[in-house]
């Protein structure tokens, strides 16, 4: 339908890669999100990991906080686990193991086989991954949230503070990735 | 530390396996994909995020009109809601910055690091230093100001 509305040769521009694999993955996203609340009551943000983690070995007091050391062993599980159902798309569908027709393969990056098993890597330069890595640091820490914190459970919470935080995230990050690439720099 | 329910840990880790599996399928784990969105050249992205928050909207909606505590903690269903401050404005520029340099946030990143990309590991590093840094700094300059009350 929306395809109707707008034309097809419009959609294909907008969405070269179709839309399928992203709601279907934002969907997974959802639910995984949702079924850490129903049983918990939690809403887990992916940012806070990075400061209760930082309790283990630093003894400042700003990351000896009771709401850090009391949730930095769940929020270490909840980072290992995104890393582990990642890999299990990654021995399935980036494998080639598991096909489907909402699933578009895409392109960018390096696919490197290694024993049957397909992985990804990325072409981006170091320097903007770890330059790039500080700023979100500091940033989704000042900020209060992060991508999912504020993308997901802040906006799934119509919280004002999150959509303000969300809209001020989305358009400083279209104008920095626009200068770069405007600079010259790729990837 | 805390005695909790022996299903807590596990439905924790199945519930990152899915958000996990979900960011390596949308594409999301891909720093050239959140580049590639913010560049225009393919809003696709819009459909993760949006995605996202309407599943969890509803269960935010819905969940707490039939239970008012949750099963494993008995802690109170809520809504995540925030104070709303000029840090959400700074914190979150400084955030966009660093997403349009990098093409990477948190969760994607450690998605990232699941579906072979060892590379991503420079990000995850400058994250932590970022969050050591402004934590650092932080913590300074709120105990000089708390300084004389805490003293009692």
């Amino acid at each position: 339908m929306i395809a109707e509305l707008l034309g097809a040769a419009t959609v294909e521009t907008l969405f070269p890669n179709g839309i399928s694999r992203y709601a279907i993955g934002g969907v997974l996203v959802g639910l995984g999100t949702v079924l850490i609340y129903l049983g918990t009551g939690i809403t887990a943000g992916a940012s806070t990991f990075l400061e209760s983690t930082l309790s283990y070995v630093s003894d400042r007091e700003r990351f000896q906080q009771f709401r850090f050391v009391s949730s930095r062993d769940w929020r270490v599980v909840f980072a290992l686990g995104i890393v582990g159902g990642a890999a299990l798309y990654a021995l399935t569908f980036q494998s080639g193991l598991v096909t489907s027709e909402l699933y578009a393969s895409g392109n960018g990056g390096e696919l490197r086989d290694i024993g049957g098993v397909t992985i990804w890597l990325t072409d981006v330069q170091p320097w903007r991954l770890f330059l790039g890595g500080v700023f979100v640091g500091i940033g989704t820490r000042i900020g209060k949230g992060c991508t999912s914190g504020h993308g997901i459970c802040g906006v799934g919470s119509v919280s004002r503070t999150s959509l303000v935080g969300v809209v001020t995230f989305l358009i400083v990050a279209i104008v920095t990735a626009n200068l770069v690439a405007a600079a010259g720099v790729v990837p | 530390m805390v005695d909790r329910h022996p299903l807590f840990m596990p439905l924790i880790l199945l519930g990152g396996l899915v958000f996990g599996f979900g960011l390596g399928f949308s594409h999301m784990a891909r720093p050239e994909v959140v580049l590639n969105f913010l560049t225009f050249d393919d809003l696709g992205l819009l459909f993760v995020m949006f995605g996202g928050a309407i599943v969890a909207g509803l269960a935010f909606w819905i969940v707490p009109r039939i239970r008012s505590t949750a099963p494993l903690t008995g802690e109170p269903y809520g809504r995540r809601l925030k104070s709303f401050d000029r840090n959400v404005l700074i914190g979150g520029s400084i955030f966009g910055v660093g997403w349009g340099l990098s093409g990477i946030c948190p969760g994607a990143a450690y998605a990232s690091l699941g579906v072979g990309n060892v590379t991503i590991l420079w990000a995850i590093a400058g994250m932590f230093v970022g969050a050591y840094v402004q934590g650092a700094f932080r913590g300074a300059s709120t105990a000089s100001q708390s300084a004389t009350p805490a003293d009692d």
